[in-house]
């Protein structure tokens, strides 16, 4: 369980990082809080000549709350999510995403937005950013650009951060009107992973009916995706058990399912359907 | 091969060594410095034998560089104890038979150490969600949560005490 042979280099700023990116080209592969790459050097997935450490860039860390949206910086840790009292009113829904994630101690290390440029196919966070309709900012050689979450998640452990790009702060805007959001997981009972999770939010009107809902599965297909016709179908109605069984019923649909030895592609399908009812009926019991 | 010097402090005293970039923290404590507490089980981030804390938060040893934990301070399970008394934590497991073989106790420990800052009066379900990432073959985790407990309660008294 040792890794090849590679040199690291300690960044002190993202301007220090992104130069030693460039220089390094495709040797180079960016540490943050490891709890991911690490195991994959480990087993020799991964072999890079160099490995860029960011992880004591401060500007990279902390959360903050400007008016209409609160900024997540990359380098936050799952722990500072889970435990944090900034978040805890506005966005329930990511202590009761990170606190799911891994082990304490994968928790104190692993970052969140680590995890989002990692895309794993069952992360966890990258289902709670496309239901939050996160904004992800990334710096590189060409300057800063933003991108939707609904745009990051290209493929399997693919997003849109380019090689010699960092992900840098991640935007999550607050909901004027009523809102409720829930994540509700099926654990792998080894790994922790999702074998299937759904992230729902949820806005109602001054009538009680669904005004807005973004909905997001991960672990079901190489890429955490948007579940658009449990959305759509909830809109204008009421959040009644019923209302939310029929639309959760259609979740899943055009997804190309992954199976392995502990879940099939059918069980996948039905877990999801389970569980989009389960996260929007839970997002619905907890508007504010 | 790239080697780095490193400063840290480890259980209270200063250490300074050169390590070669893909050394990880736990040969590093084991082989270079001897503190054969810190246990290595599964190398693969999963059983948490290899538990220490870093800058206050428990981590896995065996998934970190020791070249990442330059200028941090690590604490071992033998920095635990001091003056000869056990620690709480190290008394409630051997006054609830917190172990069979022992393997997974140093790592048990410091997990214990760092649920009991976070949340220190844990309820039963909350000591076990704390320990997902410590696994033990032996006991059944009936008497490790007992000895958490029994932890959790004497040093919410020895703190009640100081008040």
């Amino acid at each position: 369980m040792i890794p090849s042979e590679f040199d690291y280099v300690k960044a002190g700023s993202v301007q220090e990082a992104l130069g030693l990116l460039q220089q390094h080209g495709d040797d180079a592969k960016v540490l943050a809080g490891g709890h991911s790459l690490v195991p994959m050097l480990k087993l020799r997935l991964a072999n890079p000549a160099v490995l860029v450490d960011i992880s004591g860039i401060s500007e990279l860390k902390g959360i903050t709350s400007g008016g209409d949206k609160v900024t997540i910086g990359a380098l936050t840790t799952h722990n500072d999510i889970e435990h944090s009292a900034e978040l805890k009113n506005s966005f329930p829904i990511l202590a009761e995403a990170a606190t799911l994630i891994g082990d304490p101690m994968v928790r104190n290390r692993g970052t969140f937005g680590g995890s989002l440029a990692h895309a794993d196919p069952a992360g966890d966070w990258p289902a709670v950013a496309l239901a939050l309709g996160a904004q992800m900012h990334i710096t590189g050689p060409g300057g800063e650009r933003t991108v939707a979450a609904d745009d990051f998640f290209i493929d399997i452990l693919t997003s849109d951060v380019q090689p010699g790009e960092l992900l840098t702060a991640i935007d999550l805007p607050v909901s004027s009107g009523k809102v409720g959001m829930s994540y509700q997981k099926f654990s792998h009972p080894a790994s922790g992973y999702a074998v299937v999770g759904v992230a729902a939010t949820v806005t109602v009107d001054g009538s009680g009916n669904c005004a807005s809902a973004r909905v997001a599965v991960t672990g079901a297909g190489a890429k955490a995706t948007r579940l658009t016709s449990v959305e759509d179908a909830l809109v204008g109605k009421p959040l009644t058990e019923e209302n939310v069984a029929a639309a959760a019923g259609t979740a899943g649909d055009g997804i190309d399912y992954l199976g392995d030895i502990y879940a099939s592609e059918e069980y996948r399908a039905h877990l999801v359907k389970v569980f989009a009812k389960r996260a929007v009926l839970a997002a619905a019991g907890n508007i504010k | 091969m790239a080697t780095h010097p490193i400063n840290l402090t480890i259980n209270g005293k200063a250490q300074q060594g050169a390590v070669e970039s893909r050394r990880l923290l736990v040969h590093y404590l084991r082989d270079d410095l001897g503190l054969t507490g810190t246990h290595i089980g599964c190398e693969t981030s999963q059983c948490g034998a290899c538990t220490v804390m870093l800058n206050g938060n428990a981590v896995k040893s065996c998934t970190l560089f020791a070249v990442q934990a330059d200028g941090a301070e690590i604490m071992t399970i033998e920095g635990l104890s001091k003056d000869g008394e056990l620690h709480p934590i190290q008394e409630g497991f051997w006054e609830e038979h917190g172990l069979q073989c022992g393997f997974c106790t140093p790592g048990m420990i410091m997990s214990t150490v760092d649920l009991l800052q976070k949340n220190p009066n844990p309820d039963e379900h909350e000591i076990r969600h704390a320990l997902h990432g410590n696994l033990c073959r032996c006991t059944g985790y009936q008497h490790i949560v007992k000895s958490i407990q029994y932890a959790a309660n004497k040093m919410q008294g020895a703190t009640a005490a100081a008040d």
